[in-house]
């Protein structure tokens, strides 16, 4: 029956369909939605680079204006995978260049991106729009030059966290007087400077700029003109926020800050004077997003202070940073009384602690927080425990997302977590000591996180950690039924750790695992399952090159890959040898042809 | 003082043979022992911080050999081990009762079940798994500034301290005095951008007037030698290894050891600048006898708790 909708009507209705899942489901309805659905599709998203390439991409979707790509596997952000592994995204944009794509917007992550595919991508599409660069890496500034001179219609440059070497050229005087387009402007992650003439002009002549986030090198009072001059801001990421707070700059600054309305996200103070924070008082009572999580050594009780005026956050980054008073008090050699000593040991066991009280009491409307570890002073990270994540839990019901680096956890915690907040779509914990027990009862954790999953029906990623048995990954196999990512790190007891959840999460997307129990009786058990997943990990746990190469004979439409690095690569390595990482994808497309010599496809 | 480290560490300043240890009050813990003396350590509640010597990594961990990691060439941290060593050392945060799976001598924990194998020896490579660029980018403490024999913690990628530009008055003189010397003095914060810089301009400050004020004092004794002694310097401020410490007044009228925060920060919060004899350093200057430190210390925690 719905064979006999004309064409466009279906496209007509395809256009309401946006989400890339849903897309790819319509297209594999009949041949001729297939049909329709692909000529009609403009934004692609591939979550990995490999898994196929630019031309049957193309090929497919030869309407495609937007394109996003993913490419090294998430433990790249750890160190554990070598440099020049991979991940180019010059060939895509050679290959949109030659077929003519008509590209808008780019989005990109753990890509390497150089100056050369910045440079096409500038003179290849004149209808360029947005370039968003996530953790990438290999360009300087001269490709940013070359985009701010070219992109005649460019609404965002969205840097986030990418290494670039700075050349010092000046890369944003490059965009010309004619752009007044620019919505988004994201530079935070630079080190170099930039002329703050030329950046308050750029404000100024851009009436629709929304998000503007700033690097280190931009000082306080540059900030200050640019706010007078874009109160119209959503978004701000301060440069640096370090000035003398009586100063005349300072009390222009509040002023400013009192006239942008509109501001509801915040973040940068990539360096800070804790005494000028006041000035952002005014904005703190709209703001939904809050994130001081580069902000060197903001002490506790400023930041509860400024925490406390923001009454609607929904999202928090933050670490904890601790003052310790003068040493001459602790050291004199004289005992301390009890007392006074357990003062002491309070206020620096609890301060994490305290402030994230501070957070539950305020920030009802929570629903992501992120707590980093603090490193100031060497101390570690003393202020976080179990009870911080037990106070948030019962004061912010609308938790859904939280990434926790802590001292220590116990599964009493984790289970009143799990009744308090049963809307988690990712938890990931991180305790600082990988194995460490339960604090109270030295028990493993598996019943916490057991408890987690159960609650938590919609909890799509899980990142576990402490000491944790084959137990954990039974609970997980059993419960979580929506799990798409999983991260494992120094759990399990064996092999049947590993079959519990590959056996179980129907949904699993993304498992990564590293330095655990699990060989090849696991891996092999189901190799079918590998095709329904994005992609495998597994560093420093028992798989042999045997079986490696056992499920890459088995799977052809599996990449196999093994990375080795500083051994002397053998000939033909021992079957029984050990294989130190390994990482594994679906894909289309074949072994790939960009490997570099430590990196082998079986 | 003998045997510390470069690095002015706040734990660093614990001399090797002293063995401080908190007992807490309330919590029993499993297998720690119940003893009540009251040895002074900084640590967790009824746990022992130890430093531990992590080279490679910012968060170094200390953990047992485990045996299905044997062929893993890792090195085997110690896990006690109360001296403080390279200058990338962050002091760990292991207490004894809580990390008992880990500890080389697990004799009490019978809960835990073989899965103590997994342990991994020495630092861990990617862990806590932050971000590279996170890792890098955030201003950390002093060490990393400061001592240049730290090549593994790289110095923060964000651009280093320098001279501030439109940020201020052109000068911030501070006063700075110096341990037995009845004059003090005054620096122009402002003309340096390390804490390197300051620490040799005020060695150089004072050397003449050391010399000077102690040959007048000891007229007679000494000869040759004091007189080298004296145009030698005051050595190293920073790093707790000479006669001397630098410390310094901040806003809040907490005296605080120069060098754990980043320059601007120093700059933005510093009144006035000290130079104690290390000796003296140990000893609380104003409060010498018992009774009245642990008012203070009391008195401190109140205030601290004010945070909430």
């Amino acid at each position: 029956m719905l064979n006999y909708f004309p064409e466009e009507v279906l496209e007509h209705v395809f256009d309401f369909v946006t989400s890339h899942r849903d897309r790819n489901a319509v297209s594999l309805v009949c041949k001729s939605w297939y049909s329709v659905e692909r000529f009609s599709r403009e934004k692609v998203f591939i979550g990995n680079c490999y898994a196929v390439n630019p031309e049957r991409v193309i090929a497919r979707f030869p309407r495609v204006r937007s394109l996003t790509l993913k490419g090294k596997p998430h433990f790249a952000d750890f160190n554990l995978v070598p440099p020049d592994w991979g991940g180019y995204v010059y060939p895509w944009i050679e290959a949109m260049a030659k077929h003519g794509i008509n590209l808008e917007e780019l989005r990109l992550k753990r890509m390497v991106v150089s100056d050369e595919s910045l440079e096409l991508l500038a003179k290849s599409f004149p209808n360029f729009k947005s370039l968003v660069l996530v953790s990438c890496e290999g360009f300087t500034t001269d490709g940013l030059a070359a985009i701010a001179s070219n992109c005649r219609f460019l609404r965002e440059l969205d840097l986030q966290e990418n290494e670039v070497d700075d050349r010092k050229g000046q890369w944003l005087s490059c965009f010309p007087d004619s752009c007044t387009s620019l919505i988004s402007l994201n530079f935070a992650c630079l080190k170099g400077e930039v002329n703050a003439a030329a950046l308050e002009r750029l404000v100024a002549r851009c009436p629709n700029l929304r998000s503007l986030r700033l690097n280190h090198a931009v000082p306080l009072d540059t900030l200050q003109k640019i706010l007078t001059q874009a109160p119209q801001l959503n978004d701000l990421g301060t440069g640096s926020f370090v000035h003398d707070p009586d100063s005349e700059t300072c009390g222009k600054l509040k002023n400013a800050m009192k006239k942008c309305k509109s501001i509801r996200s915040l973040s940068g103070f990539l360096d800070v004077n804790a005494r000028c924070l006041p000035a952002v008082y005014p904005i703190c009572t709209n703001l939904t997003s809050l994130n001081l999580s580069y902000a060197p050594g903001i002490y506790s009780n400023d930041l509860i202070k400024l925490i406390c005026h923001c009454k609607k956050l929904e999202r928090l980054w933050v670490c904890f940073f601790i003052k310790l008073i003068h040493y001459t008090y602790f050291f004199s050699g004289v005992p301390l009384s009890n007392q006074g000593l357990n003062w002491i040991m309070q206020i620096l066991d609890t301060i994490g602690d305290k402030g994230l009280g501070a957070v539950a009491s305020t920030c009802k409307e929570l629903q992501e927080l992120r707590v980093f570890p603090s490193d100031l002073y060497g101390v570690g990270n003393a202020g976080v425990t179990e009870e911080g994540l037990v106070a948030i839990s019962a004061g912010c019901p609308k938790l859904n997302s939280i990434l926790y680096f802590c001292q220590q956890m116990t599964n009493a915690a984790l289970i009143t977590v799990a009744k308090n907040c049963p809307n988690f779509i990712r938890f990931r914990l991180c305790t600082l000591n990988p194995t460490i027990p339960d604090a109270v009862t030295n028990l493993p954790l598996d019943e916490g996180f057991g408890a987690i999953v159960q609650s938590c029906k919609g909890l799509k990623r899980l990142s576990v950690s402490g000491l944790l048995t084959d137990q954990v990954f039974l609970y997980i196999g059993m419960y979580a039924e929506q799990l798409e990512m999983l991260s494992i790190a120094f759990a399990g007891d064996s092999d049947k750790g590993m079959l519990y959840v590959l056996n179980g999460c129907k949904k699993l997307k993304k498992l990564e695992i590293r330095d655990s129990p699990f060989g090849n009786v696991a891996l092999l058990a189901d190799v079918g399952k590998y095709e329904t997943m994005r992609s495998l990990w597994m560093s420093s746990c028992e798989v042999t090159f045997g079986a490696c190469k056992t499920l890459a004979e088995k799977m052809p439409r599996l990449n196999v890959e093994i990375i080795n690095e500083g051994e002397e690569i053998e000939a033909s390595p021992d079957d029984r040898h050990r294989v130190e990482k390994m990482y594994l994808y679906r894909t289309l497309v074949g072994p790939r042809r960009d490997a570099p010599d430590f990196v082998w496809t079986l | 003082m003998e045997g510390y480290s470069k690095c002015p560490q706040l734990l660093d300043l614990i001399p090797k043979d002293k063995e401080w240890v908190v007992k807490r009050v309330e919590k029993t813990s499993h297998g720690l022992s119940e003893e009540k003396t009251l040895e002074l350590r900084l640590g967790p509640p009824g746990g022992e911080w130890t430093i531990t010597d992590n080279k490679n990594s910012s968060f170094g961990y200390n953990f047992t050999k485990s045996p299905w990691q044997q062929h893993q060439a890792m090195r085997q941290m110690p896990v006690m081990n109360e001296s403080s060593q390279g200058c990338n050392n962050r002091v760990e945060l292991q207490s004894a009762e809580k990390m008992k799976a880990f500890s080389p001598a697990p004799a009490n924990n019978t809960a835990v079940p073989n899965s103590q194998k997994r342990n991994a020896p020495g630092p861990v490579v990617g862990w806590p798994p932050i971000r590279s660029f996170r890792k890098n980018n955030i201003a950390s403490g002093s060490c990393s500034k400061l001592s240049s024999e730290s090549p593994d913690v790289g110095p923060p990628k964000v651009s280093g301290p320098k001279p501030a530009e439109n940020t201020g008055p052109r000068s911030l003189f501070v006063k700075i005095n110096m341990d037995g010397i009845p004059i003090g003095r005054k620096v122009d914060l402002k003309t340096y951008d390390s804490y390197d810089k300051l620490s040799l301009a005020v060695d150089e400050l004072f050397r003449g007037l050391l010399a000077g004020y102690l040959s007048q004092s000891d007229s007679c004794a000494g000869g040759m030698k004091d007189k080298e002694d004296r145009e030698k310097g005051i050595g190293c401020l920073l790093d707790g290894s000479g006669e001397y410490t630098l410390v310094y007044e901040d806003n809040e009228g907490d005296r605080m050891l120069v060098g754990d925060v980043p320059w601007h920060m120093f700059v933005s919060t510093v009144k006035r600048l000290r130079v104690l004899k290390s000796s003296n350093s140990l000893h609380c200057p104003v409060e010498a006898n018992r009774e009245a430190l642990s008012e203070r210390v009391i008195e401190l925690g109140r205030k601290a708790t004010i945070l909430r």
